[in-house]
């Protein structure tokens, strides 16, 4: 009975292929997202984001008259899943890029993959050590954690709160943000009177809380990705803590509104431009492709598109340019990512180099602040 | 003892014919996995199968075993061959002076001990960022190099694995076949009965539990200079529980039970992924028919279920 199944599924599968083989040569991109796993929050909107796009480019006529095609595997977040997916993508689908993974872990793990193979990787995540040191086939389209704490930290230096209190998550995302606000502090005259963590799946964290009353923070920063900042925000209420508080862009998403509800407001932190897009003057050059991706994002999941999901619409957006360029080998596509010149993508206005594969600047940052379970834009 | 060394002989040729079978591809990647969860399986059997002994924190030692190797390489430039038996001393000794108190402990008890075992190493790994890299992990781990060889492709990693998973084999084999097997089994019986036949049965499972220990380390290392790169999320207490898959739906206390659970845990999310986002119920199906109907195991249940079908055919025939 199961062998049946079994070999009905095969059946299935493999004439699904070799349909797909009879059909006008498409171009192949490879995507690795963690749809499942505990970082599915930005597995998932990438990999829709990535579809979605894919199909409306298709639907408009492809690229230069060819069909593009998304072949995407899921990670779960796992680096050796990830590892042996990303051959898997060059050694048998043979993509000519591969966009993703979701984590700086997984970006790490694959990128030794991308060098060897010559694939150009565009990641997703975050992490400043993926383009730093600069990579020949490694791009990312994600904002720098250098960024976001600058962007927090030029705003304390200006409202002259100087003395700040960090509380960070223990993973990849936190680990990285904790380095950053560390190593920045002096650059902007900040004072780090406590540093603390949290586990990633902690359900209180009190204890950490009353510790950082006792100091003389004029302000707290919190770094993590939800649930937990939702839970720091609400133990600040019950605690009657009155120091600002400020959070990453990880929690940058009506999610984190739903689950703080009323701690949610005063809350300020550094978000990519598509949160307030439809706040932003005309004149800015981003607003044309933020309104788009609200839009399609609107239509296509009845959900509201965040930047996660920019992430991946800006990296199938940069290798269809390329594409339309005429690149489509692996080594013209890299060569064209490489001279990609001022494109306003949801993350910001991308500008690659030989010497900068992240094509980022500050300006990938507004600081916002939530008031009446919306986003404004501090000034 | 003859028939066994022929079916090892057959088994190896088969091992070592497979990159001819199977040229290129994926695959050959999947297939330098299925050695290393082969010698995980067979550590962890050792332990639970042969001793009856069970440890919820194998991956911990299999996470060792790669991070000492990753970080003697990297941050002390040590090389790959002398990083390969330290890291496994280091893990064998630790596990040695673990396991005298842990082993005390019984059932659930020792179930819990090994589990948290496995979560401290696991929460080590996270928190020490200056040494491990911390979740983001640690990478540019060199490659083995043997004689001018470097072993950075799938195919040289096949055999580079596949060798030492034969040797790891071949040893276990011999080992279950000992007086320390049967004295393994003993312990398994009955703790007391084998005490009363001067079977040392404390200082043996604390032995045993080092001995699994120390394959777990070796796997690991050759995880860690094979895939170049380790982050603590592939050591992590679901790793444990996937091992202890591997060894049930295979076989307790068989070696080929161990490759065949290891083998199909790790090639079939492979073959289910045409099936999208059905894969992980198609999965977990399968293995609760497994386990329902094989109880014993694919090493006894596939026989079974081959003479259940030839003794069908013979009556439908006749």
């Amino acid at each position: 009975m199961n062998f049946k199944v079994i070999h009905f599924i095969i059946a299935a599968v493999s004439l699904l292929f070799s349909a797909n083989a009879f059909a006008a040569a498409p171009i192949k991109i490879g995507a690795l997202f963690a749809v499942t796993g505990p970082a599915a929050f930005l597995g998932e909107p990438e990999r829709n984001s990535a579809k979605m796009v894919i199909d409306e480019i298709n639907k408009a006529g492809g690229v230069k008259g060819r069909k593009l095609e998304l072949v995407v595997y899921d990670t779960a977040g796992d680096a050796t899943k990830a590892v042996q997916l990303a051959t898997k993508l060059i050694k048998d689908d043979k993509v000519v890029a591969i966009i993703g993974p979701s984590t700086t872990g997984e970006t790490m793990a694959v990128i030794p993959v991308a060098e060897k193979e010559q694939i150009p990787l565009i990641s997703c995540s975050a992490g400043s050590k993926i383009t730093d040191p600069v990579k020949k086939w490694v791009f990312k389209t994600a904002q720098n954690d250098a960024l976001a704490v600058g962007r927090i930290y030029e705003f304390l230096q200006k409202t002259k709160q100087t003395n700040v209190s960090i509380l960070t998550v223990s993973d990849g995302f936190g680990a990285s943000g904790r380095e950053q606000l560390k190593n920045q502090a002096a650059k902007y005259g900040i004072t780090i009177v406590s540093d603390d963590t949290y586990g990633p799946k902690d359900t209180d964290m009190t204890a950490q809380l009353t510790k950082i009353r006792g100091t003389h923070a004029q302000a707290i920063i919190c770094w993590g990705t939800n649930p937990g900042p939702a839970v720091v925000a609400k133990n600040v209420r019950q605690l009657g803590i009155k120091t600002p508080l400020f959070m990453s862009h990880g929690v940058s998403s009506k999610k984190f509104i739903e689950l703080a509800g009323e701690a949610a407001e005063g809350v300020r932190l550094p978000s990519g431009k598509v949160l307030v897009c439809d706040l932003l003057p005309n004149s800015e050059s981003q607003k044309k492709s933020l309104m788009l991706f609200v839009k399609d994002y609107q239509k296509h999941y009845k959900a509201e598109g965040d930047h996660f999901g920019g992430h991946a619409w800006d990296a199938v957006m940069l290798l269809r340019n390329a594409i339309e360029q005429g690149a489509d080998t692996p080594v013209a596509i890299r060569d064209q990512l490489e001279k990609t010149k001022n494109f306003c993508g949801i993350g910001g206005t991308f500008t690659y180099s030989p010497q900068d594969h992240a094509g980022l600047g500050k300006d990938a940052f507004v600081l916002v602040e939530i008031k009446n379970k919306d986003w404004v834009v501090v000034k | 003892m003859k028939k066994d060394l022929l079916l090892f002989t057959g088994f190896s040729t088969l091992v070592m014919l497979a990159p001819q079978l199977f040229s290129g591809g994926y695959l050959m990647n999947v297939l330098v996995f299925v050695g290393i969860n082969t010698m995980l399986a067979i550590a962890l059997n050792l332990l639970l199968g042969y001793a009856g002994q069970i440890s919820l924190g194998h991956a911990g030692f299999f996470g060792l075993g790669a991070y000492l190797s990753g970080i003697l390489t990297t941050t002390y430039s040590l090389n790959p061959w002398v990083a390969m038996p330290t890291a496994a001393i280091v893990v064998g000794f630790l596990a040695g002076i673990i396991g005298f108190p842990i082993l005390k402990l019984k059932g659930h008890y020792l179930a819990m001990a090994t589990l948290g075992l496995g979560i401290i190493i696991f929460i080590v790994f996270n928190e020490t960022v200056e040494l491990t890299g911390g979740p983001s992990g640690l990478s540019g781990i060199p490659n083995l190099k043997l004689a001018g060889i470097s072993f950075d492709s799938d195919v040289k990693n096949y055999y580079l694995i596949w060798g030492f998973t034969l040797a790891v084999m071949l040893f276990s084999l011999n080992l279950s076949n000992s007086r320390i097997g049967r004295a393994l089994r003993a312990v398994h019986d009955s703790e007391v009965a084998a005490q009363v036949l001067g079977v040392n049965a404390r200082l043996l499972k604390v032995q045993i539990f080092a001995l699994s220990a120390v394959i777990s380390s070796l796997a690991g290392s050759l995880y860690a200079h094979t895939m170049t790169f380790v982050s603590p999320a592939s050591f992590g207490f679901n790793f444990s529980i996937e091992l202890l898959t591997m060894v049930v739906i295979g076989g307790l206390g068989s070696i080929y039970g161990s490759f065949l659970g290891a083998a199909l845990l790790t090639l079939l999310p492979e073959f289910l992924r045409g099936a999208n986002d059905y894969d992980i119920i198609i999965y977990g199906g399968l293995l609760m028919v497994m386990v329902m109907y094989m109880p014993g195991g694919l090493v006894r249940g596939i026989p079974a279920l081959f003479r259940k079908i030839v003794v069908k055919g013979k009556a439908g025939n006749a």
